[in-house]
């Protein structure tokens, strides 16, 4: 029996329970839509545990992963997760198509659109681009990250790991640590857990804070240890190399020294504390291998686990309303 | 030829708002007030109406005429950020040509040649040409060794230097103001202070070298706390705003308005408010449409990716109307911001109705209501970021030296 079972969203007949047409940001979303695709989320984790994972909810329909930016995880992730849905998926790398030649993002979308596509993914290194495209086409988009922006279905990959490991999300003090200003994933993960009423740290140099964070409801540190102090879960982020030649932080292994987690930083938080990290990972920069590695105490494959089970959800909670599913359409 | 506009409400902003009539001789105003209305003028009977100054509008990046009609605007003082750039005598004199006889274009040279914020560009020459001031275009002079000989030249040409006062330093990438709005948004953002940083170091410039400088749009409290003191010590400073950055905060671009990305981007609350105390305390002497249209290959873009600039000039008057309603300053004090002050900054014996000035005029119904639509502007693009905004105040008709414009 698992607790959210007791949620409002669990009350709501079909759309009441997710209102939207498309999953742009965790912005916008009420705390218990975040609960129903976390929810819908359970069901895929047991799918994908079993040996038959095929599910044929979205035959005939067609997917489009369109990727303006390079990716690997996130992009074999929707992959995935569309096809054990049964959907038609097809990859488009745009960051090495028309776009180069010049083609505007208005363009590209009305394209997508003429093909008929049912349900479009995408990721973009523009902050808004993805809500640009989903004013101009006719089907469910469903953000894969845009800019520094929102990254939504890693927030509820997040929060599933999370509730999962933790039993609630509610309560946890969560610390989230690294280049915050330039994270899509910490803008979304803020939202998510805030709205889930986790107590949320974010920790970063001055230089990578963004202004106005506690705006956010979140509270700002500059001191990793202090940040540490009674963590239910320590959320590390990847540090770009591009930052060194911003002049963001001097080096690395200056980074590493003061942000790093190590297994001595670690135990300032709760005996139990979960180590996540969004990947991939620079190890011996911002995280050492052993806590990485940690058998007990990172859930950092789980997290990759629980994102093909949280896009399944979104893939099919979104086409609900063009499948005609009873309460949906 | 004459004309008689009689049963005017007359707004001066030297004399004040009045009631009476006002008679034009040919292209200039020949008396206002009592006086006898000659046999063999035209007789307009305004019925009450508005007769103020037309608008001068300083510092547009494009000749829009049809904008510029519909807004009762009939001069500007245009941007050298054009193709080419105004910094040859040729270009400068083509551009002052390029509107008349409806609008006239009063070209501000490139302080820099190319705009490239090294080498002087020709001012004495550009100026023989038509130009009535040098700017830094829409960037700021990074250095301050060329932004010193510059405004000493200038100074040298009795030339007035048009600053956008933002340190590139800190804006470098930015396109919105740090705060809430843009850290929600994830969007690359700039303090506030780099306009501060900018306007101090340009004032101490300005102070060394006698020069005059006007700051085309200053929006953050701590610039006009410099510029106030600064014109305390007597330092020839002006400075101008648009009506967006006294009307919008930064929380106009939530959701990604690409039409209110804007150079210097929107600012916080704070700011705004402190926009608002500096009209009326006479900080801010001009207020300017910034007009720049652009279409959607410009605008319809992610965020990041759009251009900054919006269509002004058909919205400036009503827009800044609403400061008098709202009793901020009185109408006369209005026109000296659209009008008597951008005419002194560039020098033209225009923006009033004193006998003896040039007949450029508007007949103005101020509480006409209508609504902006971005859609159906008649501007050459239709980027506001008041778009569907109810606004009152209608140009009924504009008269540029004595003519009427249709």
């Amino acid at each position: 029996m698992h607790a959210s079972d007791h949620s409002p969203a669990a009350q709501l007949p079909g759309r009441a329970a997710f209102p939207h047409r498309h999953l742009t940001g965790i912005a916008g979303l009420q705390p218990h839509e975040i609960v129903f695709l976390l929810d819908e989320a359970e069901q895929w984790v047991e799918v994908n545990r079993s040996r038959a994972k095929s599910d044929k909810r979205l035959e005939g329909l067609t997917q489009i992963n369109a990727f303006f930016e390079n990716s690997t995880r996130t992009l074999l992730s929707f992959e995935i997760a569309g096809k054990r849905l049964g959907a038609d998926v097809v990859n488009m790398h745009a960051a090495q198509s028309s776009v180069k030649k010049g083609e505007t993002l208005i363009d590209t979308a009305v394209t997508l659109n003429a093909m008929r596509a049912d349900v479009i993914v995408i990721r973009h290194m523009s902050s808004g681009a993805v809500d640009l495209i989903a004013q101009k086409v006719d089907c469910p988009v469903l953000n894969a990250g845009d800019g520094w922006h929102e990254h939504p279905t890693q927030a509820l990959l997040d929060a599933l790991t999370i509730r999962r490991r933790r039993g609630s999300v509610a309560g946890q003090r969560v610390v989230i640590c690294g280049d915050i200003l330039h994270s899509r994933v910490a803008r979304s993960n803020m939202l998510a857990l805030t709205a889930l009423a986790a107590e949320v740290r974010v920790v970063a140099p001055s230089t990578l804070m963004p202004a106005a964070i506690e705006r956010m409801y979140v509270q700002p540190f500059t001191d990793f240890d202090a940040a540490l102090e009674g963590a239910d879960v320590v959320m590390m982020l990847r540090v770009q190399n591009e930052r060194m030649a911003g002049g963001y932080i001097p080096s690395t292994r200056e980074f590493h020294m003061r942000y790093g987690l190590t297994p001595e930083r670690l135990a300032r938080a709760r005996p139990d504390a979960l180590v996540m990290h969004p990947g991939p990972m620079n190890r011996g920069v911002e995280i050492e291998s052993s806590v990485a590695d940690h058998p007990t105490r990172s859930a950092i494959t789980e997290q990759v686990e629980m994102g093909v089970a949280v896009r399944m959800a979104c893939l099919d909670v979104l086409t609900r309303a063009e499948r005609g599913v009873e309460g949906w359409a | 030829m004459k004309t008689a506009f009689l049963n005017a409400q007359l707004v001066c902003p030297v004399v004040g708002a009045t009631a009476g009539n006002l008679l034009v001789d040919g292209e200039t105003i020949a008396a206002t007030g009592d006086f006898e209305i000659p046999a063999d003028a035209q007789r307009i009977d305004l019925a009450g109406k508005t007769l103020a100054p037309a608008l001068i509008d300083l510092g547009v990046f494009s000749v829009d005429k049809a904008a510029c009609r519909a807004g009762g605007i009939a001069r500007v003082g245009l941007m050298p950020d054009q193709s080419p750039v105004l910094d040859d005598p040729g270009i400068v004199r083509r551009a002052a040509l390029s509107g008349k006889p409806a609008l006239w274009v009063h070209p501000l040279a490139a302080a820099t040649r190319g705009l490239e914020g090294n080498d002087l560009g020709e001012m004495a020459i550009n100026a023989s040409a038509g130009a009535r001031a040098v700017a830094t275009g829409r960037r700021w002079i990074a250095s301050s060794g060329t932004m010193r000989k510059l405004l000493a030249y200038a100074r040298d040409c009795a030339l007035v230097v048009v600053v956008h006062p933002e340190d590139s330093g800190l804006t470098e990438g930015a396109v919105a103001t740090e705060g809430e709005t843009a850290t929600r948004h994830g969007l690359p953002a700039a303090p506030a202070i780099a306009e501060a940083l900018a306007v101090a170091r340009d004032l101490m410039l300005a102070e060394e070298t006698q020069a005059r400088i006007h700051f085309r749009q200053v929006t953050t409290a701590a610039a006009f706390d410099l510029i106030r003191a600064a014109k305390r010590r007597g330092v020839a400073v002006t400075c101008g705003i648009t009506p967006a950055h006294l009307l919008l905060s930064d929380i106009a671009i939530s959701d990604f308005r690409t039409y209110a990305r804007l150079s210097p981007p929107l600012r916080d609350e704070g700011d705004r408010q402190a926009a608002l105390a500096a009209v009326k305390d006479g900080t801010i002497d001009v207020i300017a449409s910034g007009h720049d249209p652009r279409g959607p290959e410009a605008k319809r873009l992610p965020f990041t990716d759009a251009e900054p600039g919006m269509s002004g000039a058909e919205t400036l008057l009503a827009l800044s109307l609403g400061l008098v309603r709202d009793r901020l300053i009185p109408i006369e004090r209005l026109f000296a911001l659209l009008a008597a002050n951008p005419a002194k900054v560039l020098g033209l014996a225009s923006g009033t109705l004193a006998p003896g000035s040039p007949a450029d005029l508007i007949v103005l119904d101020p509480g006409a209501p209508w609504q902006i639509e971005a859609e159906r502007m008649v501007a050459r693009a239709g980027n506001t970021p008041f778009d569907r905004l109810p606004v009152q105040g209608k140009v009924l008709a504009l008269y540029k030296g004595g003519t009427l414009i249709d």
